[in-house]
């Protein structure tokens, strides 16, 4: 097993603690590996120091903000590891990117679950992590790994967070009665027409689409009905956007007084005391997100950190901080009361209530609807 | 030149060797990208994210033959002249008076011009969204007057769009304008007059030709950076008020589609470029470089 500089002096530190080694070694030990990080050649300095940052990329906002504060910041004073930030809108923006960069520049992604993961795999871009290495994975539930476990039976990523994308509605026009008896409906609701909002998002569009016109998401059977319904949405709407941060905006300025939403963003915008109310209609989407780690990544320190942040201390805070619940097995790990009041919380860790995409029957449609969607959403 | 290389100052050796450098810079950073990306129309696609250089020409041929990117294409240069005209309608007055007045401390006015270029384009975009929103300053000011009962639809419209272009080019234009007004001999205005020529008849007769070109050369830049913007329908549009930009974009980044990308970002650019061929043709690119250059 590869251990990583601190690692290998914690495990020195708790031998010499524990009287499984004589002061002597362990100052001898100590000072070896000092004068080896002194007299190293050059380019073994660069290579250690490369290894003293690990990049992460993801969706910014509330939720990196609390990722960062509760999560990052403390591993790196524990690890004089820093964590190199950047983030995204969109997923597709950063295989974008790791297309024009070179083996390494990316490293972590809070990864979109499953239906990005099959993208990873096939452009070949999936490490193998050492599961030894990361013992918190043990609390992770396991009907959350199962789904990664059938693409690669070597995980190339870990399961930290899950949600659901529902329907949030502005509380001062449309009363929950209102939005629980029209559902999915009320996003093709002729009423509040030019009030209307959603996600720019193909998997998001077409998933309400075929709520609405009573389909199966993971089986439809109607396309030319979910197309008319997409249709409808999009001529309702004011506007399609496109991050957390311009949804939360255009709800809060009352651009928009229903759209489909994120759970957590919802959380956090109720938390702030907004008239904002959530519906999960039934088969509302659900989604896991994960710390996807890439080929050519350090894997030892990437490892370190994601076992650090499946620490329950430091997921649960993080969980609270996101408004997502954690991918911890509520059977195993006492969660808080906040985290089981927050939406989509399964306490039964089988996450039989909620309804996933199915990876590859979205992974073989995705092409072609993607292709659809575009064209519609511009006005086809 | 110096007897050590023996060159003289008309030596064409010398001439390459000054602009080797931007000559090698423009090969690197532009001839290439756009001759990498010219091969990346004829690859094959696979599957999101995934091509095969394999030769196909099913690019070019969904792009000849779906009526969907004309429609934008056509759409694009629409907007882009929309944009290029209202510039020169509202920019042309203003570089006028720069030009015209006695204010002693002129350099302040065309400093004042450049002085959104401090702030970030994105951010000033995202301004007019505080504007034009239903809960911005026009919607608000007009609610509190009474004049109207329920917000007007500024925003995520084409007029939008239109106009946060107008924004982001107008100072081009003025420049523009400001620059081929000051290559003007203020001598002829003064001949028109003395001949018997009104004001009007003077600016008429001798100012607005001899600007012309100061005029077409901000026309054809704003036309082209109209043409080829992607933040501002972006930022202002509605689903409907995408640019060809966006669909490049789309196509990259959300299809992770490239072979097809590539090719649209091919066809703009020898759209634009058709352009301003025709305008160097006809009017010379010596121009745009003054008016850049102010």
């Amino acid at each position: 097993m590869k251990l990583t500089q601190t690692k290998r002096l914690e495990n020195l530190t708790e031998r010499y603690g524990n009287g499984d080694l004589s002061r002597r070694h362990f100052l001898g030990l100590t000072a070896a590996a000092a004068a080896a990080a002194g007299v190293q050649m050059p380019w073994i300095r660069r290579a250690v120091a490369a290894a003293t940052e690990v990049r992460f990329d993801g969706w910014g906002g509330v939720v990196q903000e609390a990722i960062d504060k509760l999560a990052f910041q403390p591993y790196t004073a524990k690890s004089g590891i820093k964590v190199v930030q950047g983030t995204f809108g969109d997923e597709n923006e950063i295989i974008t990117k790791m297309k024009t960069s070179k083996e390494g520049d990316y490293q972590i992604i809070h990864s979109s679950g499953v239906n990005y993961y099959i993208k990873y795999v096939q452009a070949g871009w999936n490490s193998e992590i050492n599961e030894a290495n990361i013992p918190n994975m043990a609390n992770v539930l396991t009907a959350m790994i199962e789904p990664f476990r059938k693409i690669t039976p070597k995980l190339s990523a870990v399961p930290y967070d899950y949600g659901t994308t529902g329907i949030a509605y502005n509380t001062t026009v449309i009363s929950p009665e209102e939005a629980k008896e029209k559902g999915a409906n009320l996003l093709s609701d002729p009423k509040y027409s030019g009030k209307v909002g959603g996600y720019a998002d193909m998997t998001t569009r077409v998933w309400y689409a075929a709520l609405a016109t009573g389909q199966d998401p993971n089986k439809i059977t109607d396309m030319d009905a979910v197309w008319a319904k997409v249709r409808e949405t999009r001529d309702l709407a004011k506007k399609f956007w496109s991050s957390g941060a311009e949804l939360m905006d255009l709800l809060t300025k009352g651009e928009i007084v229903v759209t489909d939403a994120w759970s957590g963003r919802v959380a956090a915008l109720q938390q702030q005391g907004q008239p904002i109310g959530y519906l999960d209609p039934d088969g509302s989407y659900a989604w896991m997100e994960d710390m996807l780690v890439l080929k050519g990544s350090p894997m030892a320190e990437c490892e370190e950190l994601i076992n650090f942040m499946l620490d329950p201390a430091t997921s649960i805070a993080v969980a609270e901080g996101q408004n997502y619940p954690p991918s911890l097995d509520p059977t195993k790990v006492k969660l808080t009361d906040k985290i089981a009041a927050l939406p989509a919380f399964d306490p039964t860790g089988q996450m039989k209530a909620l309804t996933f995409a199915d990876p590859v029957y979205w992974a073989e449609n995705e092409d072609a609807w993607t292709k659809q969607w575009d064209r519609i959403s511009k006005g086809a | 030149m110096t007897a050590a290389t023996g060159w003289s100052i008309n030596d064409r050796r010398l001439a390459w060797a000054l602009a080797a450098p931007t000559v090698i810079l423009i090969i690197l950073l532009m001839i290439v990208p756009i001759v990498v990306m010219a091969a990346y129309t004829f690859f094959t696609f696979v599957t999101a994210g995934v091509e095969e250089a394999t030769f196909t020409l099913a690019n070019w041929q969904e792009f000849l033959a779906d009526s969907y990117y004309h429609g934008f294409l056509f759409k694009t240069v629409r907007v882009g002249l929309v944009t290029a005209i209202i510039c020169a309608l509202v920019g042309y007055f203003p570089a006028y008076y720069i030009w015209a007045t006695d204010f002693r401390h002129k350099w302040l006015l065309l400093l004042l011009l450049i002085v959104p270029f401090w702030i970030s384009f994105t951010i000033r975009t995202f301004s007019w969204i505080h504007i034009l929103g239903e809960q911005g300053l026009i919607n608000a000011t007009l609610l509190q007057l009474g004049l109207i009962t329920e917000p007007l639809r500024l925003l995520y419209t084409e007029a939008a769009v239109i106009m946060g272009l107008v924004h982001f080019l107008l100072p081009y234009m003025i420049l523009n304008v400001y620059v081929s007004l000051e290559g003007i001999d203020r001598s002829l205005i003064l001949a028109a007059r003395s001949m018997g020529c009104t004001s009007a008849q003077a600016f008429r007769e001798v100012t607005l030709p001899l600007s012309l070109p100061g005029l077409a050369a901000g026309l054809l830049l704003c036309f082209v950076l109209a043409a080829g913007s992607y933040v501002t329908p972006q930022l202002l549009g509605g689903p409907r008020d995408a640019l060809f930009g966006n669909l490049i974009y789309d196509t990259i980044m959300g299809q992770l589609n490239w072979p097809l990308g590539a090719t649209l970002s091919i066809v703009l650019f020898l759209l634009l470029g058709f352009v301003a061929v025709a305008y160097s043709r006809y009017m010379g690119l010596s121009q745009i470089m003054k008016g850049m250059g102010a």
